[in-house]
């Protein structure tokens, strides 16, 4: 872990001191184009930082290979498959849904609906004893006369009530 | 939200069994993920299962594009990881070339050179400045330094010609000798 | 010799505590409270102990004792004494002994109070704070030593507590390796205490939901002790989210506050637990429901509280927040399984008990929007969860590795949060027990006419994208519903009591803290989300290499680069290269701003460190990515427009104001008269609303 670390840090140094000549020829993708991709990827190098703001060497040549390709003409996507490719599923910000990735989108929305459904069986269980007298509840607030009141009223009862 | 369990019972028994599955479940995975990463990289005495290196062209073995590992039993092979960004790599890279070309004929020792989250373009660059002339290749998707469990480069691994790992050398070498000696071990 | 004074007084402090926890078992097992205030004693006596162990650290720290290994991990000669103070928390062995002086402050706090009426819980919070506390000593005194020291034995130096062979001397290196950079800037000195402090707190109101189950005593009593816990503890772990966010903004260079890092998330977990158990707390003690509830809320805080702690100190996850790989996992996983395990035996045999009084009226009841809110924290908590465990599962399982990022996040949680924006909006209107769709509507028709209005005016002027627009309208649905509901609590009371508005106001709010506090921590929650929403969605970039005199045009902005100077600070060890550049926006002259990149030498690193402008409307925001020594090229510059970014910052302030509005201590002896009867032992329980 320390010797990769030590790495980390001479290549930070390297980014900082060397000199990365980008000319702006006409035919060149812009750094705006090589970032619009490299927002989405991931260089294992530094993990969970985008490859658009990581400021190791390894990241800043995965830039230069993305000009590179963009010069040739490759699209955004053959360009992500060609790191996916070469460097793993992990240079994703999402992992691809194939397989066993599916789980990822797939679980959280299930378990939100069973909470919210638990939930739901919930209120109905607490309201169930209280059918009977539901009759007179809302009867009583319709009738209410003056809501300014009735407000006053709460309010005073919710400070009051605190214990 | 488990309060829907009517709270006058106790906790029904499928409730708890989910539960502790859950429980014991997520520490597993935990514990099996921490102690994967406490191991280190592939140790001494362990077999290395066969895995397979692309080669980039010019570095080619015997006009082949591809080397497995299997191919290589009954010699020993030096794995080295690097990149082209990794700077304590260069200070190793003039001494692995040296030592490659002393063995060279000899037809005991392959050297391998996996390249390690690395461009192609930069990689060659590197490969050309130094002059090297053994197998190199890029470790597709990182397959093989996971395999290694490598925790960066420059790391070397030596596999005697039984497939058996017999040394592992974290960092870069400081000498041609050091490479040499620890090759000695295991030739005739 | 001061690194044993220390050591040996860490291991002295570690048996203490021991003690505690062991006599505190037995003295509530023998019925003897002879021992049980024994332990209360040397529980008191950690605090002590650990602030001269600490002392004795700081003072190595500071004097440049680079024998010592963790002396010379963190701080170098060059470094400012307040940094060097500071480094007490920028490693890991310090940091744990940092964590465990807190655990000591707070452990010892409440051990100080009255305890008359909880006389039974006391052993019990005392085995539980002692526990934790025995934990965290312990991985200090084996694992993480902070006191370790080089040694020179047959010609290899070796870290070592203890003279490793006869022959080893003492190794003391020239110089140490300093301090991360990141971590020096000011927002990092302050962050990690702060969320440490939210950490440490939640142990207090664990401790006494867990006597609580232990003892059987099933009342509310416990969320009434610790309710002022809970709200300190929240307000610290908020502030240490929101100091996180400004040091990643200033710092990191990534034009953002939140990367969804997988240490980010570790840290939030707990703050939604325990956002949620603050509101679902109020149902217990207005209604008498949802004791179980609250009983896994607290649980599960404290659980996320040390999983997430244990996640990222193990080295199970990787990150830029992490610490590296480190002796402790295996050791913290036993505690983790202790934690988990034991608290979750304890929910099961006590659930019976707990019986609570589940009625409800209405599904627009204030309870029933508060069990909602708690549905959608939980909603946010599993995709949260689920994010940072399933990388593990997926390499387990195909020995791929994975990243989970942002677009994962942000779609998945984007919904929920505007859930939440909604439910800030109309909880506060319904009434506790019963609403109606017609009380609620009432109550609302004015403000969401007036949020339609203001959505309708940002739609034609300034924005048509429509997440933006239902994003504003329900922000402005907040303020105005808040803002009204301020309005009519002040008018009724001027009314009723003849008083004027202002007077009325501050009455009102004085009269229930928690209340109104809870109100302004509401309107800082939108304030926020105008700044999230600012960033998420209109946040605009570009990078270009320029030479001297030419412009990068990004908006209504063009950036003008001037000039560049590199230049060595000998006394600080930094090399500072600085870029000037003019702005203008629409041809208008606005001033500079001085991008640079300070290279450490002690540590070896960058920081890149942008050059910003900040205004209400947006913040101009520009690092310096890359320059040429030989100035033909000149420079390259990553700019962002990062609009509205500002009232992040805002409202994080409304909020730190507002929390602690609702959690400072209320020493008014005039609220007392509408308490039930309370004994005068229990000041601070009973002025903990």
């Amino acid at each position: 872990m320390k010797k990769l670390s030590n790495i980390l840090i001479l290549a930070l140094v390297l980014t900082g001191l060397l000199i990365s000549p980008v000319f702006a020829q006409d035919d060149m993708p812009t750094d705006d184009e090589v970032n619009a991709i490299a927002k989405q990827l991931y260089c294992p190098v530094c993990e969970n930082t985008p490859l658009d703001v990581c400021p190791t060497e390894a990241c800043r040549q995965w830039r230069e290979l993305i000009r590179l390709q963009l010069s040739e003409g490759k699209t955004e996507e053959e360009i992500k498959q060609y790191f996916v490719d070469n460097y793993g599923a992990r240079v994703l910000s999402e992992p691809p849904r194939t397989g066993l990735n599916w789980l990822i989108y797939i679980l959280p929305p299930v378990f939100i609906l069973a909470g919210a459904f638990i939930l739901f069986r919930s209120f109905q269980a607490w309201t169930k004893p209280r059918a009977v007298e539901a009759d007179s509840g809302p009867g009583e607030e319709a009738g209410s006369t003056s809501q300014k009141d009735e407000y006053i009223a709460r309010l005073e009862d919710e400070l009051k009530n605190r214990k | 939200m488990t309060e829907t369990t009517t709270p006058k019972r106790g906790v029904s028994l499928w409730v708890q069994i989910v539960i502790w599955a859950f429980i014991v479940g997520l520490l597993a995975l935990v514990g099996v993920t921490l102690s994967k990463r406490q191991q280190g990289t592939v140790q001494p005495g362990d077999e290395i299962p066969d895995f397979t290196l692309p080669l980039f062209s010019g570095y080619e073995y015997e006009g082949r594009s591809e080397v497995s590992l299997s191919e290589f039993r009954g010699k020993v092979v030096v794995l080295n990881f690097w990149a082209s960004w990794c700077k304590p790599c260069e200070q190793e890279a003039a001494e692995l070339e040296e030592a490659w070309r002393t063995y060279k004929d000899s037809g005991q020792v392959v050297f391998l050179g996996a390249d390690y989250v690395d461009t192609e373009p930069e990689a060659r660059a590197y490969l050309r400045k130094f002059d090297i002339t053994f197998y190199n290749g890029p470790d597709m998707g990182t397959r093989i330094s996971q395999l290694f469990r490598i925790r960066g480069v420059p790391e070397t691994y030596f596999i005697d010609p039984d497939g058996v790992l017999y040394y592992v050398k974290v960092g870069p070498f400081l000498s041609v000798d050091e490479i040499k000696s620890v090759i000695e071990q295991k030739l005739p | 010799m001061l690194a044993e004074f220390g050591y040996g007084v860490l291991l002295v402090s570690f048996v203490v505590t021991v003690y505690s926890g062991i006599a505190a078992f037995y003295g509530v097992r023998s019925k003897s409270s002879a021992l049980v205030e024994s332990a209360r004693r040397a529980q008191l006596l950690t605090f002590p102990l650990i602030t001269i162990s600490s002392i004795t650290l700081i003072y190595l720290l500071v004097n440049n004792h680079f024998e010592v290994s963790f002396v010379y991990e963190v701080t170098s000669r060059s470094m400012p004494t307040y940094l060097k103070v500071t480094a007490w928390w920028g490693g890991q062995a310090g940091s744990l002994v940092f964590w465990s002086w807190l655990l000591a402050v707070f452990t010892s706090a409440v051990t100080l109070r009255k305890w008359d009426r909880d006389a039974e819980f006391l052993p019990w919070v005392i085995v539980i704070s002692s526990i934790t506390l025995t934990f965290f000593l312990g991985m200090i005194v084996v694992f993480e030593n902070p006191f370790t020291r080089f040694w020179l034995s047959n010609g290899e130096v070796v870290p070592s507590m203890f003279r490793p062979s006869a022959n080893a001397t003492i190794f003391t290196p020239n110089d140490g390796q300093g301090l991360n950079p990141l971590l020096r800037h000011p927002g990092m000195i302050i962050h990690p205490p702060m969320l440490y402090l939210g950490f440490v707190a939640y142990v207090i109101p664990y401790a006494f939901a867990m006597a609580a189950l232990i003892t059987g005593r099933t009342d509310d009593r416990w969320t009434r002790i610790t309710r002022r816990w809970s709200l300190w503890a929240w307000l610290f772990l908020s502030l240490g989210l929101v100091l996180g966010g400004r040091w990643a903004y200033d710092v990191l260079g990534w034009g953002g506050y939140w990367g969804w890092d997988p240490v980010e998330i570790a840290a939030f977990m707990p703050w939604l637990t325990g956002t949620a158990l603050l509101h679902s707390v109020m149902i217990q003690e207005k209604r008498g429901m949802l004791k179980h509830w609250n009983m896994i809320l607290v649980i599960l805080t404290y659980s996320l509280v040390i999983f997430g702690t244990f996640l990222t100190r193990s080295g199970v996850l990787s990150s830029v927040h992490s610490f590296a790989n480190s002796p402790i996992g295996p050791f913290f996983m036993g505690f983790v399984t202790l934690t988990l395990v034991s608290s979750v035996a304890l929910l099961i045999w006590r659930w019976p008990e707990l019986k609570g009084e589940t009625e409800m009226k209405s599904m627009l009841s204030r309870e029933a929007l508060f069990l909602l809110n708690n549905l959608l924290f939980m909603s946010i908590l599993v995709v949260c969860f689920w994010g940072v465990i399933y990388p593990l599962i997926s390499e387990l399982a195909t020995g791929q590795k994975v990243t989970v990022g942002p677009p994962y996040y942000e779609r998945a949680t984007g919904p929920l949060f505007a859930g939440l924006l909604f439910l800030m909006a109309i909880a506060p209107l319904s009434a506790w027990g019963h609403s109606t769709v017609q009380t609620l509507g009432r109550a609302i028709w004015k403000s969401a006419l007036a949020a339609l209005v203001v959505t309708g005016v940002l739609f034609a002027t300034y924005t048509q994208n429509i997440y933006a627009v239902v994003g504003f309208f329900l922000v402005a649905l907040v303020l105005f519903a808040t803002a009204h509901e301020f309005w009519r609590g002040a008018r009724a009371r001027q009314k009723a009591q003849g008083e004027n508005i202002f007077a009325a106001l501050g009455r009102l709010m004085g009269r229930n803290r928690r209340r109104y506090g809870g109100y302004i921590i509401h309107i800082s929650m939108a304030l926020m989300a105008i700044g999230i929403l600012g960033i998420e969605i209109f946040q605009t970039e570009t990078q270009g290499t320029v030479a001297s005199g030419e412009k990068i045009a990004i908006g209504d902005y063009v950036v003008e680069y001037r000039e560049l100077a590199s230049w060595d600070s000998p006394g600080e060890g930094v090399n500072y290269t600085r870029a000037v550049v003019d702005i203008y926006e629409n041809g208008i002259y606005l001033g500079q701003l001085y991008p640079r990149i300070d290279f450490y030498y002690d540590s070896q690193q960058n920081m890149t460190i942008p050059g910003q402008r900040s205004t209400f409307r947006d913040d101009l925001y520009i690092l310096l990515v890359d320059w040429q020594p030989v100035s033909s090229i000149g420079a390259t510059f990553k700019i962002y427009v990062n609009p509205l970014v500002n009232w992040m910052w805002i409202g994080s302030i409304t909020f730190l104001f507002g929390l602690i509005y609702a959690a400072w201590p209320d020493r008014d002896p005039a609220d007392a008269p509408a308490r039930r009867k309370v004994t005068a032992g229990n000041r601070q329980t009973s002025a903990a609303d």
